[in-house]
This record gives structure tokens, C-alpha cells and sequence, in this order.
């Protein structure tokens, strides 16, 4: 179980490098709330980036959210909406549906995601697809590849497989990152202080097993992260919270 | 008897006192409520997810699906609950107004699903239903060019005027009512949904645009405050 | 958020610790989240309530008419109860079966309220044979997390209290909507409160949010007043796939009675609060 969640602490940390950086950065930005349509900031130097675009000298907001400048780079850091399925991603998934050829899996988002037989480890029965997946039961998975309308995933890695116990929560998928921390300083701070055993997918579904009164102090925890992931001070608040550090 | 002064006192270029919230349905992946004095409309956005059953997906692009109903009690007469002609082109409506600025491309054979629910009529009510769905798709996290905001304007008697109320409606002297709902997109201005019922005089139609750009400003302005944080209420 | 199939390891986790008598939000097996009542959600209904028990939300309004009564009941007046899960809840987005009908919900509400006495009929006649005040009641669910049955029913009965009959000119059979009389819906004291008990596994709860709705495999609606000194069953309700043994009957009758004994004067002070 702690071998699943380095693994992902480690992909989120290669994908949230930027994030890591801006920590340490000496470079000044500035971030506000922006609507659609609403001009972030003026000038030929800007560059639009993420969810934003260039008008006529300006730079615009395309998705609501918190607009950031760094150096020349402008982009918007989401706070709501679908969680959009990347390649390499690992998400948490719930098998909905079974064919002769595999599971069709929620994993939230604009499309289904399906899990072929033949991305499975070697050992599944072919007679008896349920008793390795059926409805209703819970996978950390991999997204191998997102081709329009159609996400494929496979079990074929280390740290992915059946969730046993436990329960599932969810979250906003953007709201994962901050979660997850600086080198999974959040998610560890967490885990240490309740004792709960905790995989984090990609996709805002977040898998806790422990004792009840540790999960609840865990889902709380998250919850303050979800509802305050830009606020000052947010790390000490959680860390309070928890009831100081272990 | 000309028609001289509104019958709820307000000028002529006057917008009704306006309501504006969001986030007001938690399952909703988006939601907002916008009132235009009593008429009150919610909107709920899911999605983009799936489109069942596959043969209606579009190979390229995504669909806004958008169901528009009334609640039996927002009306004097108790309306029906379901679907009926009205409600169903009012959705049509609406689905065209928002696709104009949502970038469909983005997730193809997906459909995002708007539900506006009007508590309580006193006219305007599709436009009140854009401006919350509006908000909403915004606070989906859609991915949209720019915000919509919608507005009645009317034609009552000779007088051009800003959010027409049921009782204006109902005005049959003079040149009588004429109702002409306006949808308007932020920051190019551009009309994305438009409809007339009544009489104007083709040299004064300009005017009735006009006074849907002022209208549409303002209330773009309180949809904007309302996705910041700002919980509008003009009624005090 | 938006919703999913309820993964097994959660039915499987509420169970587990149900039967240590805990939930995952921290309650007792009976206890009741937090309930909110308003009123005026409507200028236009002659009684309109939005009730919020935890994050689920109705919205109820009545309509008053008149109509000729039926021959039976020729000097009493009418009730129709209807009920709809808004889109705006999400529900029909979901993937599997509906969770619960809201045809089901609507005559459950219905024969609460009916069965209890709790509108004064008779009162109700405005010319005996000819024609009578006709109530008609819509629910609508905005957001699901549980419990939408019993939400509803107290969304009707809270709407009710605050109901008030339009003006008619009996002379021109006109009713002029828009202006209510001062004259209250005619109620008596048979004031019921519905309360619904969820069977999950062996054991019983009440009050559900959605993913112990869904671990559930039966449940039991009962409609309970009390007029004077004893506590009144008026209906009940029995759904879901599974049975329910003798013995949850005499604990959810006996549960029941504690609820009823702890929320109602809750409730009434809440309303007669909106109704100053």
C-alpha cells in the first residue's frame, strides 16, 4: 500500500514540477480570480498560456478561475470542472459495466474509460471476469492512453490493483496537487497524524482505510485543503488542525 | 391612455433589483441563481460527460443540452409539471445562446447538460434562466470565451423599455406590448439570441438594441461579482 | 461533484461499522442531521417551503383552487400531492437504476398527511355538493444526499402551516391569485412527521445520506402524530428489496417514539418562528 502511494507522489511530483518551482521562486507572481472574458492583463509581451488567449494586445481569460502571471507567462489555474483524463495519469476507478473483453470504468470525466482483459496481470481467470472485477468494485488504475471520447486504461504497474476496506471519497480533481503537497509534505503530514492509509488518484477520488475515527479525521483534513487550496497560511491551518506536527 | 409612466415607478431605462448567487446546489458540478426582481431562475450544469446513446454524439464536437421548466407554483394558475412546446423551445433557445461562446471542440462526443428550474414568474423568465446558466457553465469550470447575459426589453405603448414585467405585458393600449428578449455576450457584444413578438417600427429597432447593450452591461457586471465571491442581493 | 455507483468497499464500510453502532459522519444510528425551514420561495404559491435536512433540499409549494367535490366526500375539500426529482439534482445524469420513484414518494407523503387528519376537510367546503377549496401540492428535490423522503414530507407539512387561501368572490366563482386572504389553510392539531428507517445488513438507521441510502436493502416509512397524549402511527410505508423482521418493527415503532419525542418541538419552533 505505501509502495502504491510513492508511486504517485512521485508522477505528481514530475507533473507538478511548475508548482514546486514557483515555491522556491524568486520570481514575482501575482495570481486573482478571473471570469471568461475578462482581461487579465494588457501588453505584446504576454504570453497566453493554459485557458487563456491573446486579443489584440490583450490577454484573456477563457475558464473561470485563478489567473496567474509569471515572468512573461500567462495562465489560469482551475478550481472547478471535470477532471480532464491525461496519459499516465493514475486514477481511482469503479468497474461499471462488464463485456467479454473487459470493464467499462467510471472514472469521472467527459469520457468513458475502459480497461481491456489483456491489460491485466497475467494471473485474471478468462471464465470468470467478475470475480476479478466486478460492478461496484474499486481499481487503481492507469490511464495508458486518451483518444477522442475513449480513455484506456491498464493494470499492468506496480502499486495498481484492487482496493480492498477502506471507502472512497471524492474531491475536485484540480484540488489534487494541493493535497498531495510539496513532495507529498500534505498527504504525509496526514497519513502520520491519523494513522490512515491513503491512495490519491488523479481523478478527485481519494481512497482512505483505517479506523473510523482516523478516517473521518482524515476526510476532514481534506476537506479543509478542497475548500481553502489558495489560502495563506493553508499548510499551518491543516497542520493545527491535525493537532501538530508528529 | 398613453403610456406615461411604469407601473412599478421604475424609468423606463431601469433594470428591476437584481439577485445574483453561485454555488447554490452542491452535487451540481456548477450552479447559480439569477433573479430579475420576482422572477427567479436556478440553473444546474453537468458535465462534459458521455453523450447516451452514441449515435447522437458529434464525431468533432461536444452538445449543450439545456432542459428549461417551471415550477407548477411559480405562476398565478398553477402550470402543469412537464414538458410542453414552450419550455422545450425555450431550451432550444438557450442551448444555441451558450454554445456561441462554450468551445464544444474541446471535448468531442460529450454533453454538457444545463437544467433551469424557475422558482418564481413575473416575465423574463428565459432571460433570467441564461443569466444563471451562464453562471453556471462559468462556475463548471467550462471552458467559454466570454459570459452571456440576457435581459427583456420591451416595446410598451411607444416607450422602449428595460425589463419588462408580466404587468407590462399585459398593457393592450396604445401601439400595445411588444416583447423582445435580447442574449448578448460580454465582451464583443454579440447577440446570441433574439426574439419579437408584438410591433416596432423598423426606423426604432436600433433603439430597443441599444438599450439591450446598456441592460446587458449592467447585468454582466453582477454575474461577474457573483462568480468572485459577491453574493448579490439588491433587495436589501 | 456529480455521482457514481456507490463502490462496494463503502456499503461495505457503512455496514461494518453500523454494527458498531457508528456512521461515517460521526452520528448515531438515529440521530438526525441538521434540519433548515424556510418559507416565501414563491410570491406566487399560497404556501411554499424549502427544507434542508444536511446538504438534501426540497422545495414545496401548494397551489389553491376550487373544484367540485367528489360525490362521496360532497362537503369536503381536495389534496393532490405530486412529486419530482428535478434535474437540477442530478439524478437522472447517474449511471444504474433510479434510486427511488418519485411516484412512490408522492403518495407515501400523500397518505401521511391524509391519514393523520391534519387538514380540516370539512372546512375546506365552500358550498356543499357545488364546490370546495382543492389543494395541490408539488415537491421538488434540488439536491440528493439522502433522506429525500422524509424531507418532503416535512417540506409539505411545513407548507402547509404557512398556506394561506386566495381571495374568491364566491358570487363570480373568480379567484384573484396574487392577493392570499388572511385566512390560514384550515389544519387541526393531527400534526404528523414522517420518519423513514433504512435496514443495512442487520441493523437499522435513520435519517441516511446518500451512500448509506444506497448500502440499504429496505426501509420503513412511518407517519406519527400526536394529538393528544398518545403518539399516533397515521400510515406506513414498507420498501426496498429485502425483509424486515418482526423484531425492527418494534424497534423502529420504539425508535420512532424517541425521534418524534426530540425533533418535533424542534420543528414546531422553527416554523411558528416564519410564521411571526
Amino acid at each position: 500500500m505505501e509502495e502504491k502511494n510513492e508511486k504517485i507522489i512521485e508522477e505528481k511530483i514530475n507533473e507538478t514540477k511548475n508548482i514546486d518551482k514557483e515555491a522556491n521562486s524568486e520570481v514575482k507572481k501575482e495570481r486573482k480570480l478571473v471570469v471568461p472574458g475578462e482581461i487579465i492583463v494588457s501588453g505584446d509581451d504576454y504570453l497566453p498560456g493554459d485557458f487563456t488567449r491573446k486579443e489584440e494586445g490583450d490577454v484573456l481569460a477563457s475558464r473561470y478561475g485563478l489567473a496567474e502571471i509569471r515572468d512573461r507567462l500567462v495562465r489560469i489555474i482551475p478550481l472547478s470542472g471535470t477532471f480532464e483524463p491525461r496519459r499516465h495519469n493514475t486514477v481511482i476507478g469503479i468497474i461499471e459495466d462488464i463485456t467479454y473483453s473487459g470493464w467499462v470504468v467510471d472514472i469521472g470525466g467527459p469520457y468513458t474509460a475502459f480497461l481491456p482483459l489483456n491489460e491485466c496481470p497475467r494471473f485474471v481467470n478468462r471464465n470468470n471476469i467478475e470475480e476479478f472485477a466486478g460492478v461496484g468494485d474499486v481499481f487503481n488504475l492507469k490511464i495508458w492512453g486518451v483518444k477522442k471520447g475513449n480513455v484506456d486504461l491498464s493494470l499492468k504497474s506496480r502499486g495498481l490493483g484492487k482496493l480492498q476496506d477502506g471507502r472512497i471519497i471524492n474531491i475536485n480533481s484540480h484540488k489534487v496537487p494541493r493535497v498531495i503537497g510539496k513532495e507529498g509534505s500534505m498527504i504525509n503530514m496526514i497519513k502520520d497524524n491519523t494513522g490512515v492509509e491513503i491512495t490519491v488518484g488523479q481523478n478527485g477520488r481519494i481512497w482512505l482505510s483505517g479506523d473510523l475515527e482516523g478516517e473521518r479525521k482524515a476526510e476532514e483534513a481534506i476537506s479543509i485543503i478542497e475548500n481553502e487550496s489558495f489560502s495563506e497560511g493553508l499548510t499551518e491551518k491543516v497542520e493545527k488542525f491535525l493537532g501538530g506536527k508528529k | 391612455m398613453p403610456y406615461t409612466k411604469r407601473s412599478d415607478g421604475r424609468k423606463f431605462d431601469e433594470l428591476r433589483p437584481m439577485r445574483a448567487e453561485v454555488g447554490i446546489i452542491p452535487n451540481a458540478h456548477g450552479s447559480a441563481l439569477f433573479a430579475f426582481g420576482d422572477t427567479v431562475a436556478i440553473a444546474a450544469v453537468y458535465g462534459p460527460k458521455p453523450l447516451h446513446p452514441a449515435n447522437k454524439r458529434e464525431p468533432d464536437r461536444g452538445i449543450i443540452r439545456c432542459e428549461y421548466s417551471m415550477l407548477p407554483f411559480s405562476v398565478g394558475e398553477r402550470a402543469r409539471p412537464g414538458p410542453s412546446r414552450r419550455s422545450k423551445e425555450i431550451g432550444m433557445i438557450t442551448e444555441n445562446a451558450l454554445s456561441s461562446v462554450v468551445d464544444l471542440k474541446r471535448f468531442p462526443g460529450t454533453v454538457i447538460d444545463v437544467s433551469i428550474l424557475i422558482l418564481q414568474a413575473d416575465a423574463g423568465t428565459r432571460c433570467a434562466g441564461i443569466n444563471a446558466a451562464s453562471m453556471a457553465l462559468a462556475d463548471a469550470g467550462i471552458v467559454m470565451r466570454e459570459l452571456v447575459s440576457s435581459v427583456a426589453i420591451g416595446k410598451i405603448d411607444d416607450k422602449i423599455v428595460m425589463d419588462v414585467t408580466k404587468e407590462e405585458e399585459d398593457w393592450e393600449e396604445g401601439e400595445g406590448p411588444t416583447d423582445i428578449p435580447f442574449s448578448i455576450t460580454s465582451n464583443k457584444e454579440e447577440i446570441v439570441h433574439l426574439q419579437l413578438d408584438g410591433n416596432i417600427q423598423t426606423k426604432r429597432f436600433g433603439e430597443a438594441v441599444d438599450s439591450a447593450k446598456i441592460a446587458c452591461k449592467k447585468i454582466s457586471e453582477y454575474q461577474v461579482k457573483a462568480l468572485k465571491g459577491e453574493k448579490i442581493n439588491e433587495n436589501g | 461533484m456529480g455521482r457514481y455507483i456507490t463502490p462496494k468497499i463503502n456499503k461495505k464500510k457503512i455496514s461494518e461499522v453500523l454494527r458498531e453502532g457508528k456512521r461515517l459522519d460521526g452520528r448515531t444510528p438515529f440521530d438526525l442531521r441538521d434540519i433548515q425551514i424556510e418559507t416565501g420561495i414563491s410570491n406566487k404559491a399560497e404556501g411554499s417551503a424549502r427544507i434542508k435536512i444536511g446538504k438534501t433540499e426540497v422545495i414545496v409549494g401548494v397551489k389553491i383552487s376550487t373544484q367540485e367535490p367528489y360525490p362521496d366526500h360532497d362537503d369536503e375539500g381536495t389534496m393532490m400531492v405530486g412529486m419530482e426529482f428535478s434535474p437540477a439534482c442530478g439524478l437522472r445524469y447517474e449511471s444504474g437504476p433510479p434510486k427511488m420513484d418519485s411516484i412512490e414518494v408522492s403518495r407515501v407523503v400523500d397518505r401521511g398527511i391524509r391519514e393523520s387528519g391534519f387538514i380540516d376537510w370539512k372546512k375546506l367546503c365552500i358550498k356543499k355538493g357545488e364546490k370546495v377549496w382543492s389543494l395541490m401540492i408539488d415537491i421538488y428535490c434540488i439536491n440528493d444526499d439522502g433522506n429525500v423522503l422524509d424531507a418532503s414530507a416535512l417540506g409539505v407539512y411545513s407548507a402547509l402551516k404557512f398556506a394561506k387561501l386566495p381571495i374568491y368572490d364566491e358570487k363570480n366563482d373568480i379567484i384573484s391569485y396574487g392577493k392570499v386572504s388572511k385566512n390560514l389553510v384550515p389544519l387541526t392539531k393531527n400534526e404528523p412527521l414522517s420518519m423513514t428507517f433504512y435496514k443495512i445488513g442487520d441493523n437499522l438507521l435513520f435519517d441516511p445520506t446518500r451512500d448509506e441510502e444506497d448500502a440499504a436493502d429496505a426501509r420503513l416509512t412511518l407517519a406519527v402524530s400526536q394529538p393528544n397524549k398518545d403518539k399516533i402511527i397515521n400510515s406506513m410505508q414498507k420498501g426496498g428489496l429485502k425483509s424486515l423482521s418482526s423484531e425492527d418493527l418494534k424497534k423502529i415503532v420504539k425508535e420512532s417514539e424517541k425521534i418524534h419525542e426530540k425533533v418535533f418541538p424542534d420543528i414546531e419552533k422553527k416554523i411558528k418562528k416564519l410564521l411571526k
